[in-house]
């Protein structure tokens, strides 16, 4: 089984962001990067299904500039077995751009199952994969939160609001991961070792068109510093009277 | 006339609230631009009963499609649908939910027609070349505005962003028959599993009552879920060190990589307030917490804190809010 992952590389969310001075990006000074959230989750999946099938090898895709390559090692570190940078100066916005790169790599790459994040943890869009979709003519499975390879076919499970709903697809095919599947592992030392040697191909991305553009970028209101009424259930009346009178929820 | 399309989405037979709320937006829209709000709607058959509710939110027309295979979600053929219906007509923009089906069937639907979109947006503005929306992103730590080119554009609104507004349209309705067979897709949704279906949504509850490891075991839970029966409107969520323990279905959680949620009433029991749980709840509009910690990080983001066991606290909590709300009836 041959599988590609497309993976981001975004800060790191345990901050307080600031905005750049050109009012539409955040202020990258003093931010440390990671591989995006989801991202992770869907290449630790990739190498649990290679390693169950016993054969196969994983590919991992980012699209950006010569950074990321930082985070293309750390996947090669974990297990797999190529990396691939779409090289460009910025990361477009727009879903449609970067996927229309996407495709382009991935197209004749002979991959059984094509796997990306939900969403990204910055952009917070989840539509590249659907442009990747579209552009190869595959069918596509969007946050599955459980995903299972047998027999040339697929199948997941994708949690609804109050329960969850279990799709079965046809391969080769694209799937994008939730929460639940897999943690990713923790490279080991050897890993690391051995990534250095691991081939890191670098192309010029081919975007497509940008169609949606990021106009201002704000903090949003900060909240009042929280408040400590009391301890312990004597505490409970004057909470309840707070409720009622002040916020007005009860 | 540039027209708003809507798609309404509904489930076993239902509308659901969501449905209302992005007619509402249409209908604000259309107003503003001098058009008519056209919703679609898909469903097995009978569905067409529930054209008359969405009139009532504003509906000028819905369009209907009927067929056993549309009983579980179509992502393919209700794709090929809505496309063929954004096709046929002159629309602005087009909306849907930012619901779990609305992130699939939206991007779905842009991706076919090559269209712009944005996703989870909280509000929007259709202005005379571009729409223009905010979206949270950086996990809710930043607003974006975004700017569409190109019609129609098309967004999906955030749950909970608008409240429905009741504005009778002319409700016409039309029948028209699905552009493929549901059941042929490649990706078939085989089986829609619901759980508890007395309980509110996450998404849709004004108030949300989650518990975190302080918790300790799932069985404890039975704390929390009577504090929301007491409230009476309240959904009960969980941090992921609680889903992790299989305490409660993954779909529970909030946060970072969980829901995102935002309701009235936001109650913490026994969390801590790592800073992946806050991502995923700090635009509620009034937190509370209850840890036995005065220094957990929770207490910095709750408007009303209470340093205390939640063994203690909550049942007294559960019984002062069941006597409040029978004594304001
Ligand atoms: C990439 C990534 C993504 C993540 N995504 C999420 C996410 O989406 N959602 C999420 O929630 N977490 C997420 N996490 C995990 C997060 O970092 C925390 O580990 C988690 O939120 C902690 O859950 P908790 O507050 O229930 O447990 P703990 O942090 O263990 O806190 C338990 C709290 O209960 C209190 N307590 C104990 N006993 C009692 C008692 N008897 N009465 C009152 N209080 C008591 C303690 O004082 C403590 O504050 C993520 C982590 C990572 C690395
Ligand atoms: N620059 C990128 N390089 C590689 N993959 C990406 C990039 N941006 C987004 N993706 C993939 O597309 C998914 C959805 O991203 P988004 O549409 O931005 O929410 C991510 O989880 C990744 O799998």
């Amino acid at each position: 089984m041959k599988i590609a992952v497309c993976i981001k590389r975004v800060p790191e969310m345990d901050v307080t962001f600031k905005i750049a001075p050109t009012g539409k990006a955040v202020d990258e000074t003093g931010l440390k990067w990671d591989m995006s959230d989801f991202d992770g989750y869907a290449v630790e999946a990739a190498l649990q299904l290679t390693e169950k099938a016993g054969t196969g090898e994983v590919h991992v895709i980012s699209l950006g500039p010569d950074v990321v390559q930082e985070t293309l090692r750390k996947a090669l570190s974990m297990g797999v077995a190529k990396a691939v940078q779409l090289k460009c100066d910025t990361v477009p916005f727009d879903a449609y751009a970067i996927g229309t790169a996407l495709a382009a790599e991935l197209k004749d790459g002979g991959y059984d199952l094509i796997m990306f994040g939900k969403m990204s943890i910055d952009g917070a869009n989840g539509v590249t994969q659907f442009v990747v979709a579209e552009l190869l003519g595959l069918p596509l499975v969007h946050a599955c939160s459980k995903l299972e390879i047998a027999d040339g076919k697929g199948s997941a499970r994708r949690e609804i609001e109050g329960g969850g709903e279990l799709v079965s697809f046809a391969l080769p095919a694209i799937v994008s991961i939730d929460e639940g599947i897999a943690r990713p592992r923790y490279p080991s030392l050897k890993g690391i070792m051995a990534a250095k040697r691991k081939p890191l191909e670098v192309r010029p991305a081919q975007l497509g068109e940008v169609r949606l553009t990021i106009e201002t970028m704000e903090l949003p209101p900060p909240r009042a510093a929280g408040r400590i009424i009391g301890e312990g259930a004597a505490a409970v009346p004057e909470l309840v009277a707070l409720l009622q009178n002040e916020a007005k929820v009860l | 006339m540039p027209n708003v399309l809507v798609f309404a989405e509904a489930r076993g037979g239902e509308l659901r609230k969501v449905a209302l709320e992005a007619v509402t937006a249409a209908r604000r829209v259309a107003d503003q631009v001098g058009g008519d709000v056209h919703v679609v709607l898909v469903g097995a058959p009978g569905i067409a009963g529930r054209a008359s509710a969405l009139a009532e939110y504003g509906a000028d027309l819905v369009v209907v499609s009927e067929h056993p295979g549309f009983a579980n979600y179509a992502p393919e053929a209700t794709t090929a649908f809505v496309a063929e219906r954004v096709k046929g007509g002159d629309y602005r923009a087009v909306i849907f939910s930012a619901s779990q089906q609305g992130k699939d069937l939206a991007p779905r639907t842009a991706a076919r027609l090559q269209q712009a979109i944005a996703t989870d947006v909280t509000s929007f503005e259709v202005g005379a070349d571009a729409v223009t929306v905010t979206h949270p992103g950086y996990t809710g730590k930043v607003v974006q505005t975004l700017r569409l080119v190109g019609t129609p554009a098309i967004v999906s609104l955030r749950p909970g962003a608008v409240s429905p507004v009741a504005k009778a349209g002319a409700g016409r309705t039309e029948s028209v028959p699905p552009s493929m067979d549901p059941a042929a897709g490649r990706v078939v949704v085989t089986e829609t599993i619901l759980g508890d279906t007395k309980t509110l949504d996450l998404g849709e509850a004004p108030v949300i009552i989650s518990g975190g490891r302080g918790l300790k075991a799932a069985e404890h839970f039975k704390l929390v879920e009577d504090l929301a029966a007491a409230f009476g409107n309240a959904a009960v969520g969980a941090t992921r060190a609680v889903t992790d323990e299989g305490w409660r279905p993954h779909s529970d959680q909030i946060g970072q990589t969980g829901r995102l949620v935002s309701p009235d009433l936001y109650v913490a029991l026994g969390i801590s307030g790592a800073i992946q749980h806050l991502a995923g709840m700090r635009t509620s509009k009034c937190i509370v917490a209850i840890n036995k910690d005065k220094e957990a990080p929770i207490f910095k983001v709750a408007d009303y804190g209470i340093v205390g066991d939640v063994f203690d606290v909550v049942p007294a909590l559960t019984a002062a809010v069941q006597q409040a709300r029978q004594s304001s009836n």
